[in-house]
């Protein structure tokens, strides 16, 4: 990075944080810190929901995930369209006609008081932590390969994100990711321009795509019903359901984007915004990681894509059986470079049987080169066992900074900041709310005043901002971070599901029934994680199942739920 | 999934008739806009069929 690159990351960060702050300026209601003015377009709503969602992880995994096994993590996607259309049929017009600030409010007036600061409470455990990752997860990224401190980094950025969520709101938070999503548009693009610019010139977007193929990259979609296989059609679309509605549906920094619509037809047009582009979206970040494979192919890659590890490991003891695996690697990557030449040739020949027997040797070069990568890992592994030895989180930014113009990669690294920001701005956002309005306002005896509120809010947004950077700063003594915090997600996700289920189809049920259910399902989720060896996905299932399935009997010995009127006047 | 028109609790607000205007252009009713949605993951699970299918071994 030089000066042009720094002006251009430093000035368009703090142009979007000074144009939100500036939008959003002035002493306002609870209402309109909250939603933000009431009036944000679908526009706006569609943006915000796609920037909340879309973390910096997104950015820098995904085209490493692309690169490493092809296009099928697409599917994972694709339950998402229907639940997101669940959530605008049966979840946004109650949370609209009741005009709750948080869907946890909605529960405290169907059911009762404690099973509201239940749901509200699992919620700011779950997504308290994950808000550490969203700083922690690319700072670690960015400070590894640009040089600088780490700790520098979290908190530069944890800072300047919670200060203009803190005195902006929703509104400040609703108008900075229209632009930050207008910077990660760009980026993407810019990008995916220069790599199709810079393949080779005798090498069609046809033979792309078909090299792509020809090394197993290209399997989009599979129906397979074999249970070893990862992403398919089925699990996507059944588990996808089911996690996206929980997501969309019962996450508060999600429910708290689209309540900021001006009508309940702004709110809906918002979510299918996000039902139609989300899959094409998350397709292109996928494809430009696959091309990014297809042109290291043309091109040297690294044998290991985290360089400053590589350097410093090189430097080491084991350096000469790095450097002598280096070279093999570079050998291996030359023979390979051949053999997909001469396969696109035998291919635009027509000649089956040559293309065949070329597909073979390609196949097998590929494979080798594989497992030199492997063998890399393994020994710099055995160097230092405390290194991150999965590199594909590297493999877009070691792109990024080797073949970008200046300028441009100041531009790239501002997709990354910009989606830090945004995410973090939306969960710092739900935070901050659900203290204030499920915890503060609805615990506090005898009341609050609108101004009190807002300020609640604001030094809650504040202090959840100071435990995110926190647990971001003390998040490398966690081993295996990411998926520790996705494995909290899924043993909470499935309880809180479980409660709005009920909420919505089992009208008998009441609070009392339900509030001992979730317990009992939560502990008992708790006691099978602790003892079972099932993927952790299973428990988004058991939690919600139990919940329902808890609540149906134990409802069966209890009185009547009292009518709606009682039960409201209990929130 | 269970049908929300049959089960809505007390709380649910009335569902929807089609009256209520969409604003989109060629949509009168949101059922038209969600069988939009639906099509067009169809059409984007068939592209990236025909994708595996004409590129992948």
């Amino acid at each position: 990075m030089n000066a042009v690159d720094y002006a251009v990351l430093v000035g368009s960060m703090l142009a979007i944080v000074a144009y939100g702050m500036w939008r959003s300026r002035g002493s306002r209601s609870l209402n309109a810190y909250v939603k933000g003015d009431g009036n944000a377009g679908w526009g706006t709503i569609g943006l915000s929901v796609a920037a909340t969602q879309a973390s910096a992880v997104t950015f820098l995994s995904i085209p490493g995930q692309g690169f490493e096994s092809g296009l099928g993590f697409v599917q994972n996607y694709f339950g998402l369209p229907f639940a997101l259309i669940i959530v605008s049929v049966v979840f946004l017009p109650i949370y609209r006609k009741l005009n709750v600030y948080t869907a946890y409010e909605y529960l405290g007036r169907r059911f009762d008081g404690k099973t509201r600061v239940l749901a509200a409470g699992l919620f700011l455990l779950q997504r308290g932590l994950a808000a550490g990752i969203t700083i922690y997860a690319p700072a670690i990224v960015l400070s590894t390969v640009f040089g600088w401190q780490l700790d520098l980094t979290i908190i530069v950025s944890g800072v300047v994100v919670t200060v203009y969520t803190m005195f902006g709101g929703s509104e400040a938070v609703n108008q900075t990711h229209k632009w930050q999503v207008a910077v990660i548009f760009g980026g993407m693009v810019a990008a995916l321009v220069i790599l199709l610019n810079r393949l080779p010139d005798e090498i069609s977007l046809g033979d792309t795509l078909a090299v792509a193929g020809g090394l197993g990259k290209m399997e989009a979609v599979s129906f397979s019903l074999d249970p070893d296989v990862r992403y398919t059609f089925w699990t996507g679309t059944l588990g996808g359901i089911f996690l996206s509605l929980s997501y969309f549906g019962t996450d508060q920094s999600q429910v708290q984007r689209y309540l900021s619509g001006g009508s309940l037809r702004e709110s809906r047009l918002g979510l299918m915004f996000n039902a139609v582009l989300k899959i094409p979206m998350q397709f292109f970040i996928l494809l430009l990681g696959v091309l990014m494979f297809v042109f290291f192919q043309f091109e040297r890659p690294p044998v290991f894509f985290n360089e400053t590890v590589w350097r410093t490991q090189a430097a080491g003891a084991g350096g000469a059986e790095l450097q002598t695996l280096a070279t093999r690697y570079e050998a291996a990557q030359e023979l390979k470079e051949q053999r997909i030449r001469t396969w696109l040739d035998a291919r635009r020949s027509g000649d089956e049987a040559r293309e065949d027997a070329a597909r073979t040797e390609m196949v097998a070069a590929q494979k080798e080169s594989d497992a030199l990568r492997a063998e890399t890992k393994a020994v710099l592994l055995k160097a230092d066992p405390g290194i991150q030895a999965k590199d594909s989180d590297y493999v877009f930014i070691t792109f990024i900074l080797r073949y970008l113009p200046h300028g441009l990669i100041g531009l790239l690294v501002a997709v990354f900041f910009a989606s830090t920001f945004s995410s973090k701005a939306g969960e710092l956002n739900a935070l901050g709310t659900t203290t204030a309005v499920d915890l503060y306002r609805h615990m506090r005896r005898g009341g609050t005043t609108d101004a009190q509120q807002v300020k609640a809010a604001k030094v809650f947004t504040a202090l959840w901002g100071a435990v995110a950077i926190a647990f971001a700063l003390y998040a490398n003594l966690v081993e295996n971070l990411i998926e520790a915090v996705n494995i909290l997600g899924s043993l909470f996700y499935g309880v809180v599901l479980g409660l709005f289920f009920v909420a919505f189809f089992l009208k008998r049920v009441g609070g009392t029934a339900v509030f001992a259910a979730a317990v009992i399902a939560q502990v008992t989720v708790i006691v099978l994680y602790n003892t079972l060896s099932i993927s952790y996905l299973w428990y988004n299932l058991i939690g919600c199942a139990g919940c329902v399935g808890l609540s149906l009997l134990l409802q069966t010995f209890l009185p009547s739920r009292p009518d709606s009127a009682n039960a409201a006047s209990n929130s | 999934m269970t049908s929300p028109r049959s089960e809505q609790p007390a709380s649910t607000p009335p569902a929807e008739t089609g009256a209520e205007g969409t604003g989109v252009p060629g949509f009168r009713t949101w059922r038209g806009v969600y069988t939009f949605v639906v099509l067009c993951f169809a059409g984007f699970v068939a592209m990236l069929a025909w994708l595996t299918g004409t590129f992948a071994p």
